[in-house]
């Protein structure tokens, strides 16, 4: 089975600060990791690899330094890594995001299932991976919480919803996202570590490498412009309101009125 | 000169510190106060490999080195002093003398299934009148046809009646000779070892520690490790990789005083403000702080100077010595800064404090340490 895992590096937003004044985060010695949805694709595409064979290919747009991320994918024990990185993609929004990874994956070639997070923990558009099964023209399930069955033609799998769960059956090639509740993702060993620096390789791809995507990349084909980001302002305080219960309830009453609610 | 980690000592720092945050920090609370080793987190360390650190691929270790050895002694250090010995015997001490004269066959039987997490090791050298003056060694082991017959007691054996394999020094020659001193490898079920009681210690309680008592204990002949004879130098060589780990204990044991200190000094109100905006508090902080940059880079450096394969004898005995020392002062600070709450089992830094003084005794004291300096210093 050959699997393709889109995953992203992320600041770790535990540890990341907000500057109000410019509207943006404040990245300087925050560390990075893999997006934790991202982390669950990852995981439960390695464990269907030690099950039923084949490889698993982990594929990333960002910065140089989103090489670490798929080291680290690397060493959790994915095979292969290819990292789109070039001046021409930067400033994507979602739709040039997808769009740069469909034309990759299509230079990829082969595979069988291709797995995303549900969403990214700093851009939080959950877009992505469906953007991704739309340019691919391939079925999608979103919000994976469970495979039960899977073989090379069909997969069965639970979706998480607000109050339950739908069971699936999608035919492969399919695109999957993942919610944490798919798997608890392994550390990676100490000797995959090593091996992710000193065995295995990280493909960088360029606009070079992926003229097929030509003037359809980075910021002039994203069609979202930010226009401005800003916290929304604290709203005020309530309004106490004393006086006998009588009393109390006949204000809220007169005032829930005057404001139209009731 | 470069006093940044590379990109993979980071990743490994980085697994090693999520590790003991998510996995060891929990338990490691109840696991003092029971006095309870975890079977379960010695088998989950042993599965990411943090037991083979500095030994190929080969034979099952990580093929890293003695700085990502010290990367996981000081970060699981930070969350359990008991847990971070366990990597720091396991990675130097219990399979280091048989990397390094055991035979090909010993490698496979005893090296491999201690470093993958298969097999819990032992070092046996110290007994009742062999501490520091270890060459002192009252056991013995005789030659009898195809065996050799121990008997003696060693004591303060870390590990010992859970350890699989166990490297017992015993006297092969006469007289009190370190010459005279030979290496074996025992297994646990070996006719004649038995073990004493299990000590009930300060601090450093989630690691057993027992007596090992040889009696009419017999062994194969092949379990001979190294020459006859070079059992105290076998022991001496390991020791050094034992003192970085030490070391770098110690150093998680600082990092972590240092952790609560800060955090408890923002939180704390007296007078209508946080004790940390008392200079009193701010210049323990200072000198925690700046003491414990100082004692880490003498461990890294001291485990380079071992990854560099140079000489560094004298650099892992200042690593130990500043550490460890380092690791009482910043503890005994953090119960101060943490006042009567600090002197309660509920907050962290009251284990912090009993951890850190096993730190200044085990694996030479800072005497020993100082001699060991000294000798090097006048010569």
């Amino acid at each position: 089975m050959q699997i393709i895992v889109c995953l992203k590096q992320v600041p770790n937003t535990n540890e990341v600060k907000f500057d109000t004044k410019t509207g943006t985060l404040v990245r300087d010695g925050v560390v990075s990791i893999i997006n934790p949805d991202d982390k669950n694709a990852l995981e439960e595409a390695i464990r269907l690899k030690e099950l039923k064979g084949g490889t698993v290919t982990v594929i990333s747009m960002g910065p140089p330094q989103a090489e670490y991320a798929l080291r680290e994918a690397l060493a959790m024990g994915a095979d292969e890594a290819i990292l789109l990185s070039d001046w021409a993609f930067a400033g994507a929004d979602t739709w040039a995001t997808s769009l740069t990874l469909a034309h990759a994956i299509k230079k990829i070639g082969r595979y069988d299932l291709i797995f995303c997070g549900r969403q990214a923990i700093d851009g939080d558009t959950a877009q992505v991976g469906p953007e991704l099964a739309e340019h691919l023209d391939l079925p999608q399930v979103t919000y994976v919480k469970k495979i039960i069955y899977i073989d090379n033609d069909k997969a069965v799998v639970e979706r998480a919803l607000e109050d339950g769960y739908e069971v699936i059956e999608v035919t492969l090639p399919a695109v999957l996202t993942a919610v944490k509740e798919l798997n608890i993702p392994r550390y990676p060993t100490t000797s995959g570590i090593m091996d992710a620096f000193n065995v295995k390789k990280v493909s960088v791809w360029g606009i070079a490498q992926l003229a097929s995507a030509a003037g359809l990349v980075g910021l002039n084909a994203s069609p979202t412009q930010v226009k401005r980001t800003f916290s929304p302002a604290v709203k005020g305080d309530g309004e106490l309101l004393t006086g006998s219960v009588k009393e109390t309830v006949q204000t809220l009453l007169k005032e829930l009125q005057e404001k139209h609610v009731l | 000169m470069d006093f940044a980690l590379s990109p993979k000592h980071e990743m490994m720092k980085a697994m090693f510190r999520e590790f003991a945050e998510k996995e060891v920090a929990p338990l490691a609370a109840e696991l003092d106060e029971k006095s309870e080793f975890s079977w379960d987190l010695y088998r989950k360390m042993g599965q990411i490999g943090m037991f083979g650190l500095p030994y190929p691929q080969e034979y099952g270790g990580a093929g890293a080195d003695y700085l990502t050895f010290v990367l996981a002694c000081e970060e699981i250090g930070r969350a359990c002093t008991s847990s971070a010995m366990l990597i720091n015997g396991q990675n130097s001490i219990n399979s280091g003398p048989i990397y390094r004269q055991g035979t090909e066959e010993q490698k496979r039987k005893y090296l491999v299934p201690i470093i993958t997490g298969k097999a819990l090791g032992a070092f046996c050298l110290t007994e009742a009148d062999a501490g520091t003056d270890a060459s002192n060694q009252q056991t013995t082991a005789v030659p009898d046809g195809s065996e050799w017959v121990i008997d003696g007691t060693k004591m303060f054996i870390t590990n010992a009646g859970l350890a699989d394999i166990y490297i017992i020094m015993a006297m092969t020659g006469t007289g009190n000779n370190p010459k005279g001193i030979s290496a074996f490898i025992v297994e646990k079920d070996a006719p004649g070892l038995s073990f004493g009681k299990k000590e009930n210690k300060m601090g450093v309680r989630a690691s057993q520690t027992a007596e090992v008592i040889l009696q009419d204990c017999r062994i194969p002949k092949e379990n001979l490790l190294g020459k006859e004879g070079e059992g105290f130098k076998i022991a001496m060589q390991n020791l050094d990789s034992g003192r970085i780990g030490v070391g770098a204990i110690s150093l998680g044991i600082a990092q972590a005083a240092l952790d609560e200190s800060t955090k408890y000094a923002k939180e704390r109100q007296q007078f209508g403000r946080p004790i940390g905006a008392n200079q009193a508090i701010q210049w323990m902080i200072a000198d925690m702080a700046t003491e414990l940059e100082a004692a880490r880079y003498l461990v890294y450096r001291a485990a380079w100077l071992r990854d560099q394969k140079k000489a560094h004898s004298k650099e892992a005995s200042m690593a130990k010595l500043f550490a460890s020392e380092l690791a009482m002062r910043a503890s005994v600070k953090a119960v101060q800064i943490h006042g009567g709450y600090g002197y309660m089992k509920e907050y962290k830094v009251e284990r912090l404090m009993r951890d850190a003084k096993v730190c200044e005794i085990f694996e030479g004291t800072s005497e020993v340490q100082r001699m060991v300096i000294s000798r090097a210093a006048l010569t």
